[in-house]
């Protein structure tokens, strides 16, 4: 039998079948489907976590209080080895590979003004903050080096806090009063987005960390110690001369441990992707198993229709077919149904993360092996399960396949 | 008769055996069996008897246990796979006891099917030689139906029309007629000795003793045994056609002459006549059917 003559009696067997057709089908486009949508959704959170670590800054390294050996919960946890405003003095006199350095106070509270109040983290930072986490200003402006210096009553706010004090978007040049403090609107921030844990990072107010220290906090250690360097290739020496800074800075003697933590970046971004790989993992998981029960679902399909297609391939046999040309109908048969299956599964595959993205807001992304790893699966599946019986039924005698039970 | 026949199926000392849970089956037990060309064999027997087992192997559909088959002069059992499949293709028509047909498929694509696997290399139109098979066992305005929108005597012949459609040299039939009204059968028969007019060698496995009649040679099978092999001048199945087809129509005029009343009644009374003269026919008695039949057309 010539190809196109195998390929016309194979597409006929198809459409001759049109349920055994779908049904079998419809295992392979759900398999490919499932697994291309669930990977979509973990590979999409996964790039969105890595976009909003870059969001924070770029190089950005993070001094904490604690040792990191022992969780922070550190045996001489008493004032002394806080940090203080002079660590970062220290550090942002004394380096020479960082390019900002910013003390961190952080506090909780009321802000009232405009509209109403709101309740609100109000971060005490220096000059270069805005810098360091590559904010951009929506109106207005960040406070200056003078600001700082003369703590004045200044503030910058979040997106968000903005949007629910002064709806009309004239917040700058008005006062609000964060306890009982008036502070002068000096400018708002462009939306930065939810952080990877699901904070708002725009849910906050900035203002001069001299300021907060004086008037909201009141006491003279600090939350966290922001630097970055303008290379990132600097990271790891500047890690270890922000060490040796800060062991000086707090008097540590050589047996003693370091009594803070630095973390970069990438260490950040490293947890951050840790999780969110597992999450896709266990979703490719679950779509697996979608996938193989798709695959059973073919198999027994083409083992159900076995006795009539042995019956069938006996008739062929009998006027003359040989085994070949059954068996080779039999692989286009299964060929053009997984393809074809593979490809209507792609489509809801990329059109389920369309969806997904458009109305519940989950970023996807269809990756291309992950699609061509579904698709030779389930064709495998297809092709196997289609095959094998025919196989067997070619090895009969003609006489034995027509009256096979 | 008298010019030297070539010889086209020649089996000597085939056996087949079947053995099932330790018991076996012999359901040929050496048979000896030749066809020359031009032939038109009738294969009887006893249900059980090994006919369909000898027609299998005679049909390369199966391989003897035993013995050796020669085709045409060549020794079939000793051939592989595909050879047998083209000979199945190229010279052999087979009509099966259960038509097997292919279900959800027209009769039309049923009987192109053979053509589907020439490997002749002869280029003709599939469907045209398909069609005209067909047009011979009185099917060609049946071409689109599916078996199953058939009925028994109609699948039967689209099956005859399949063995037809590659002009096979040999044709085999198993119980061509088990499922047909005796008329039908008379039909096919017909049939069958105008395409044994034409050179087509014939063999027909039947237990129907009133169309053995249509056969130059009848042989008998028995447990697995050739026991009978005889000669005979075969009668003409297209006059016997004509003379039931005469008969029928007599019938029902003397229904309708001798009914007076209701249009109604009268059909009914028709069809009572009709199957009377029906059973008559089929009705077997020592002397022969035929002779009921010449009674009933005189
Ligand atoms: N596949 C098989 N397996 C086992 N035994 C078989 C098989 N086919 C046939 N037989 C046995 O072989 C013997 C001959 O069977 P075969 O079908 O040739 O009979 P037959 O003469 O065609 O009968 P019928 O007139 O009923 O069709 C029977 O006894 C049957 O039981
Ligand atoms: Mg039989």
């Amino acid at each position: 039998m010539t190809a196109s003559r195998l390929l016309v009696v194979a597409t006929k067997s198809i459409l001759k079948n049109k349920m055994r057709t779908l049904l079998t089908m419809l295992g392979i486009i759900i398999g490919v489907g499932a697994v291309i949508i669930m990977v979509a959704i973990g590979q999409g959170a996964q790039s969105r976590i890595a976009e909003q670590i870059q969001n924070l800054g770029t190089n950005m390294i993070v001094i904490t209080a604690g040792t990191s050996s022992s969780g922070g919960v550190s045996r001489g946890s008493g004032s002394y080895n806080r940090l203080r405003v002079r660590d970062a003095e220290l550090i942002a006199q004394e380096s020479i590979l960082l390019s900002g350095v910013t003390p961190v106070v952080t506090t909780f509270t009321q802000a009232v003004g405009g509209t109403g109040n709101w309740r609100t983290l109000i971060n005490g930072v220096g000059v270069d903050y805005e810098y360091i986490r590559a904010l951009t200003m929506f109106d207005g402006s960040f406070f200056n080096q003078r600001d700082v210096r003369q703590m004045k009553k200044v503030a910058v706010l979040g997106w968000t806090v903005a949007e629910n004090l002064f709806p009309d978007g004239d917040g700058v040049g008005q006062q609000i009063r964060l306890r009982n403090v008036p502070f002068t609107i000096i400018g708002v921030l462009n939306p930065k987005g939810q952080t990877a844990s699901g904070t708002d990072q725009d849910d906050q107010i900035l203002a001069p960390y001299t300021t907060v220290q004086t008037r909201l906090r009141g006491r003279s250690f600090i939350s966290q110690i922001l630097v970055n360097t303008s290379n990132p290739n600097d990271i790891p020496a500047a890690e270890e001369e922000i060490a040796v800074l800060m062991r000086e800075s707090h008097g540590l003697a050589a047996w003693e441990e370091d009594d803070f933590t630095v973390r970069n970046q990438t260490e950040l971004a490293e947890a951050a992707q840790g999780t969110t790989e597992v999450m896709t993992l266990l979703l490719a998981a679950i779509a697996s198993i979608s996938l193989l029960v798709g695959g059973i679902g073919i198999m027994n399909i083409m083992l159900v229709s076995v006795t009539e297609r042995t019956k069938e391939i006996g008739i062929r046999m009998a006027v003359g077919a040989r085994g070949s040309d059954v068996l080779t109908q039999f692989l286009i048969e299964s060929i053009v149904m997984s393809v074809f299956g593979g490809a209507l599964g792609v489509l809801l595959g990329f059109g389920g993360s369309t969806l997904l993205s458009r109305f519940m807001g989950w970023g996807t992304e269809v990756a291309p092996d992950i699609v061509a790893i579904a698709i030779i699966f389930s064709a495998a599946v297809g092709i196997f399960f289609g095959f094998y019986p025919a196989r067997k039924a070619a090895a009969l005698n003609p006489i034995d396949a027509l009256r096979y039970e | 008769m008298q010019k030297e026949k070539k010889t086209v199926i020649e089996t000597s000392g085939i056996t087949k055996i079947y053995s099932m849970g330790g018991t076996e089956v012999h359901a040929l037990a050496g048979v000896d069996f030749q066809v020359d060309d031009g032939e038109f064999v009738a294969i009887i027997g006893a249900s059980g008897s090994g006919k369909s087992t000898l027609m299998n192997i005679v049909g390369c559909l199966d391989y003897p246990s035993k013995g050796t088959y020669i085709l045409d002069g060549v020794e079939v059992n000793k051939l592989e796979r595909n050879a047998l499949a083209d000979i199945r293709n190229q010279k052999i028509g087979f009509i099966f006891q259960g038509f097997n047909l292919l279900a959800r498929t027209s009769a039309l694509e049923n009987v192109e099917l053979p053509l589907l696997y020439d490997r002749s290399g002869n280029k003709y139109n599939l469907k045209k030689r398909a069609r005209e098979a067909l047009e011979i066992v009185g099917l060609g305005d049946r071409a689109d139906h599916h078996p199953n929108e058939l009925s028994g005597g109609q699948q039967q012949r689209v099956a005859i029309a399949r063995a037809l459609v590659t002009d096979p040299s040999l044709l085999l039939a198993d119980e061509p007629t088990g499922n047909l009204d005796s008329k039908t059968s008379v039909e096919v028969f017909g049939l069958f000795q105008e395409l044994n007019a034409k050179g087509i060698t014939i063999v027909v496995v039947t237990h129907e003793r009133d169309v053995i009649h249509y056969v130059k040679r009848v042989v008998e099978l028995k447990d697995g045994l050739l026991i009978r092999d005889e000669l005979q001048t075969p009668r003409s199945a297209a006059e016997d056609l004509e003379r039931i087809i005469a008969a029928e129509i007599d019938a029902e005029n003397a229904a309708e002459n001798t009914v007076v009343g209701a249009d109604e009644s009268a059909e009914n009374l028709a069809e009572d006549v009709d199957e009377d003269v029906t059973v008559e026919i089929v009705k077997e008695t020592p002397g022969g059917s035929t002779q009921d039949i010449n009674e009933l057309a005189v």
